[in-house]
């Protein structure tokens, strides 16, 4: 039920994410989903890729830090009010999401948003038991 | 303008027969009052009665920073406390700052000597001083006001800080001298020009004494420049009184007497400690001979700089040292604060994480220095969370002020992006032109 999550700290100067892209590249690596928390002096790149293990040994290889979190994939109604509804479940029991940030996949009606929760599991725990669909780890690298 | 004719004109000859009787005296009492001198001059054998020439100085041991550090707060007093009316303290050290102490007598003779040093400048009574170094344990807001009080100027006793009010009371008060650090000074005349205020013409300044920290040559000229003002170097060091060991006069600007019938200068070699001709750089180190609550023999400044014995044209026989150029030591002055790398290093090593991969940059942003400390993060450091890399870096940053005193930037960056080195590494990147 959790997928890993792959974040790279960057500074903020020019060439560090192309540099990152090109690795992975190198390596046969798919980037699945990513997003950029950025601050004024550096960037945190977060992704999610079809072989996480290959991921983190090539980017520690070129001396990049790296560390891994689990984060969770939820299909939300590609339609307004989507997102608001699994929002609503989460602030009813006042589940805190840390971040988030979405993607499609071609082989799915449905968007998928990926969850950063302090409390992983009670947040899986409620989603599930409302009909929310949680996609396994395995699912997302691959899909 | 000379304070104190009869002895800031003494001929050579005089003013050395003075020094040798003074020197004899302090060596005299040091030995008998404080265990420290008396342990250190046993271990070199030499006894007090050994002096008998002004060479013989030569024959007694240093005296360094760590020295009085290890002697916190009063184990170098030569007096009671009872007789000790004031205390200081330095700037910017770790745990334990430098603390001297003064007798009634020390601060009367501190009061003359900036007497002189104001006097050096061309202040005088009827001048109106804007005091703008801090009041406090620093030495040299008290300093410089007891001094100009001496000379019966009007003082503005402002201190530090608080700028746009500065301004306004210099263009209200209408001072007609100015005593701050060199960069400070330059930070105010940019603080007037936002405020729409000319420092040239608006203002009444004619002369003003800078001190501190190091300045250049050309940044005299970017002072007298922004401020219409000639720009007089002061050089002092708490450990030897304060402000008040030598000036630079307003009819020469070249060089900084030494009030020598106070301080005997010798210029060493840093590395072997040997004693180098006039002429010669060197580091430089004061025996002070008419203090009496915290004397020092042979104490080393660190400061590298040298003498010229050639007579000035203000008619002071005293000896001139240059600008100085440099420290014979890693410490830098940022802002007017003392910081040596190693209080840096300590404060980053005490953070669980952070490896020994930091670099110290130090720059200046306008007319105030900066100092940004880069770290590089590790995976024991990383954290996905942005809160968290931030708020490590806003630990790291209240933990250096609070032990230098002074703020510095910190800056994540990758790893192995800081150069390392085969022997000493290069931890500091001082970028300022001084």
């Amino acid at each position: 039920m959790k997928v890993e999550q792959i974040s790279v700290f960057l500074e903020n100067k020019s060439g560090r994410m192309s540099e990152v892209a090109r690795v992975l590249g190198e390596a046969g690596v798919n980037i699945r989903a990513l997003c950029v928390a950025e601050t004024s002096d550096f960037g945190i790149l977060r992704i999610i890729v079809n072989d996480h293990e290959k991921a983190v040994k090539v980017l520690k290889e070129r001396d990049f830090t790296v560390s891994k979190t689990e984060v969770v994939a939820v299909e939300v109604p590609d339609e307004p009010g989507g997102l608001a509804q699994i929002l609503g479940h989460l602030d009813n029991e006042d589940i805190n999401v840390e971040y988030m940030y979405a993607f499609f996949e071609r082989s799915c009606d449905n968007a998928i948003i990926l969850f950063r929760f302090d409390e992983i599991d009670k947040a899986v725990r409620i989603l599930s038991s409302q009909g929310i669909t949680i996609l396994d780890g395995s699912k997302v690298y691959t899909m | 303008m000379i304070w104190n004719d009869d002895f800031e004109t003494l001929p050579r000859e005089a003013l050395e027969a003075l020094q040798l009787k003074r020197l004899q005296a302090t060596v005299q009492r040091v030995y008998a009052t404080v265990p420290f001198y008396k342990e250190k001059f046993d271990e070199k054998g030499v006894k007090p009665s050994d002096v008998k020439s002004l060479k013989d100085l030569q024959l007694l041991p240093f005296t360094v920073k760590n020295d009085l550090r290890d002697n916190y707060p009063f184990g170098l007093f030569s007096v009671p406390m009872e007789q000790v009316v004031r205390v200081h303290a330095s700037s910017g050290t770790t745990g334990k700052p430098i603390v001297v102490g003064y007798t009634k007598r020390d601060i009367g003779t501190w009061s003359e000597l900036m007497a002189r040093t104001l006097s050096c400048a061309g202040i005088h009574k009827g001048d109106v001083v804007h005091n703008a170094y801090g009041y406090g344990l620093f030495t040299g807001g008290l300093g410089v006001h007891y001094g100009a009080e001496k000379i019966g100027a009007s003082v503005i006793p402002i201190s530090g800080g608080n700028t746009k009010r500065q301004i306004t009371i210099m263009k209200d008060f209408g001072p007609t001298a100015m005593t701050c650090t060199p960069s400070y000074s330059l930070f105010l005349a940019e603080v007037a020009r936002d405020m729409g205020i000319d420092p040239v013409n608006d203002f009444k300044i004619r002369v003003g004494c800078f001190g501190a920290e190091p300045w250049s040559a050309e940044m005299r000229d970017q002072i007298e420049k922004n401020f219409g003002v000639d720009a007089i170097d002061i050089y002092g060091l708490t450990e030897v009184i304060g402000p008040g060991v030598s000036s630079a006069c307003l009819e020469a600007k070249q060089g900084l007497h030494i009030f020598e019938d106070h301080f005997i200068p010798e210029i060493i070699d840093p590395e072997t400690g040997e004693a180098l001709p006039y002429g010669e750089k060197g580091e430089l180190v004061f025996t002070t001979i008419t203090k009496e609550a915290f004397p020092v023999v042979r104490y080393r400044t660190r400061d590298i700089t040298c003498l010229n014995p050639e007579p000035c044209v203000c008619g002071r026989t005293s000896v001139r040292m240059e600008r100085i150029t440099g420290r014979s030591d890693d410490m830098l002055i940022i802002r007017g604060v003392n910081v040596f790398p190693s209080q840096i290093e300590s404060v980053l090593m005490g953070i669980e994480g952070i490896e020994p991969h930091y670099q110290l940059l130090v720059d200046r942003q306008g007319t105030l220095d900066t100092l940004e400390v880069q770290v590089e993060v590790n995976e024991k450091i990383f954290s996905d969370e942005v809160k968290n890399l931030e708020r490590l870096e806003k630990r790291v940053e209240k933990e250096i002020k609070e032990t230098i005193g002074t703020t510095a930037k910190c800056k994540l960056v990758e790893p192995k992006t800081i150069q390392r080195s085969e022997g000493k590494a290069q931890r500091v990147i001082d970028k300022r032109n001084i």
